[in-house]
């Protein structure tokens, strides 16, 4: 049957240019990116600080000149793009139906289909916080947008809860606007953000970071005027008496980050009730053949770096899958996270269709302090890999050799804890 | 021991353990002593934090003339002294562009007298 397009990849991000240029390398002849945005480069043209490629280019690029990197790499490997196009549907047979202004609704057909979407912020609408719902509270996220791209500032006294990365990036940032920023209030007993942000951000300008708080109340009907923040007991209830209210007129929400996986549904993707992402095997493709999922649709990653990565192999695998040469599953031993260690990506993995070595991400469920991460199969350790210290925010990783995995024989899974170093 | 006239606390970031160090100044201001540090990696990093500390600042200028955006983005390169962070700021607020604008593009020299450049990483045709 002939197709559309070898391979089509649906986002323009970081994911889905990495996924693009390595289909490209390995062989793939038509990939297009389909983007609904006007630009390519997704949530990285907002993220106009500093520290993205790290690991890649040993170097802390911003957030545009990360992206612009990866674009023109895609470009030099003969990606095409569309742009200001929005995916509505794909097909378990592969077929992507997207609607611009420019073409109308288009149908395309695809040797193998790359989930790139990314992920969305979690709303307000999430909070259970009592009070009217007045303007003036934003998601980071939005707020970074319109301060970073559209250059408008959501308001002058401002209050954050959660600590994650976005909110403190945006901490520092309204603060260099000249806004102030009250606190950041955060549910947890620890924060989800980089240890970098937390003294940067925050420490650089004396913003307090109050753990094991939450807002409670909101008042203002039109504009938001007070915040009220509650400390928190163990289990996350606000503990009578500890309200302390703080005069703003801007809330910023950075309370978790969702997979944005609608399209992936639609086609019939199995899901994990942890990541939220599609479950993948080893070659990250989806439980539908030939629709391969990577980045932040796939899993929150803290580290651009590790997207680019991942989103190379997805790219690679589809290339491979488009051009007929993807062996059969023989069989799939499940990886199984427990003991501290909530999901791992990929969940599975075929020893016949593995690479030599093969890269394994996951992260734990709380703080963990001198732990050794044990991978298990079977009788056989696979790894031990000692680790000072783990945090929910920072994703680890392990590497899972075929050689290892052969010689363990028919063994059903692969078993991941942290046990005492 | 000798008597020491100021105590700083810093928390490391080299990883995400987040020690708490505490930086133990001699009278003449340099360093008697580091602690709180699980690691060599975190006494250098309190060494440099306490002596001369410094960011790379990360705003935005106003473009003219451009069909597809108001805004670049801008940095400091090389990091300035932390200390001169609002000044640049300042004076990052005051710098207009003209497009076109590549990645790279000096837009102001010396920013706020600290020697480094503001520096456009967007492109603005």
């Amino acid at each position: 049957m002939s197709v559309d397009y070898d391979v089509v990849v649906i986002g323009g991000g970081p994911a889905g240019l990495s996924a693009a240029a390595a289909a490209r390398a390995n062989g793939a002849g038509r990939v297009l990116v389909i983007e609904r945005d006007d630009e390519l480069g997704g949530i990285l043209n907002q993220c106009i600080h500093n520290g993205f490629g790290l690991i890649t280019f040993k170097e802390g690029l911003t957030g545009p000149e990360y992206a612009a990197r990866y674009e023109e790499l895609a470009r030099q490997a003969g990606v095409e793009f569309k742009l200001g196009a929005m995916v509505v549907d794909v097909s378990a047979g592969r077929v992507v139906t997207c609607v611009s202004g420019e073409h109308g609704m288009e149908r395309l057909s695809a040797g193998a289909v790359v989930l790139a979407m990314g992920c969305r912020e979690r709303p307000a609408g999430a909070l259970a916080v009592p009070g009217f719902r007045p303007a003036g509270v934003y998601t980071a996220g939005t707020a970074q947008r319109l301060v970073n791209i559209e250059g408008l500032m959501p308001g002058r006294e401002v209050v954050i809860l959660g600590s994650g990365d976005i909110g403190l990036i945006m901490a520092r940032r309204m603060t260099l606007e000249g806004a102030h920023v009250a606190c950041v209030a955060e549910l947890m007993p620890y924060s989800g953000g980089l240890k970098r942000n937390i003294v940067q951000c925050l420490e650089d300008f004396g913003i307090p970071l109050l753990l094991s708080h939450t807002v409670t109340r909101i008042e203002g009907e039109k504009r938001v005027e007070a915040v009220t923040l509650s400390e928190v007991d163990g289990r996350g209830r606000p503990v009578p008496g500890t309200e302390v209210t703080y005069p703003c007129d801007t809330l910023l929400l950075s309370v978790g980050l969702l997979p944005e996986n609608e399209l992936s549904r639609a086609a019939g993707v199995e899901l994990s009730g942890v990541t939220r992402g599609p479950v993948v095997d080893e070659s990250l493709e989806t439980s539908v053949p030939g629709v391969f999922a990577c980045g932040n649709v796939l899993h929150v990653h803290d580290l651009v770096d590790y997207v680019t990565q991942e989103a190379s192999i997805a790219g690679e695998r589809a290339a491979r899958f488009a051009k007929g040469e993807e062996a059969e599953h023989a069989r799939r031993v499940g990886i199984v996270g427990t003991g501290g260690v909530r999901y791992t990506v990929p969940q599975s993995v075929d020893p016949g269709r593995m690479p030599e070595k093969l890269t394994v991400r996951f992260r734990v469920s709380g703080v963990y302090e001198n732990r050794a991460v044990e991978v298990r199969a079977g009788e056989k350790r696979l790894v031990r890999k000692r680790r000072p210290i783990l945090v929910p925010g920072e994703m680890e990783e392990f590497v899972l050799r075929r050689d290892d995995l052969e010689a363990c024989g028919d063994v059903p899974e692969i078993v991941v804890s942290l046990e005492e170093a | 021991m000798g008597e020491h006239t100021n105590t700083r606390h810093l928390t490391c970031i080299r990883c995400p353990r987040g020690c708490q160090l505490t930086v133990e100044l001699a009278d003449d201001g340099s360093i008697a002593a580091v602690s709180g540090n699980s690691c060599k990696r975190g006494e250098t990093y309190a060494i440099a934090e306490v002596t001369s500390p410094v960011r790379t600042v990360t705003t935005t200028v106003a473009v003219e003339g451009s069909a597809e955006r108001k805004l670049v983005s801008v940095k400091t390169v090389p990091e300035v002294p932390k200390a001169a962070v609002l000044d640049v700021m300042a004076e990052a607020m005051t710098v207009v562009a003209r497009a076109p604008v590549r990645i790279g593009d000096v837009l102001r020299k010396d920013i706020a007298g600290t020697g480094s450049d503001l520096v456009a990483t967007k492109a603005a045709r």
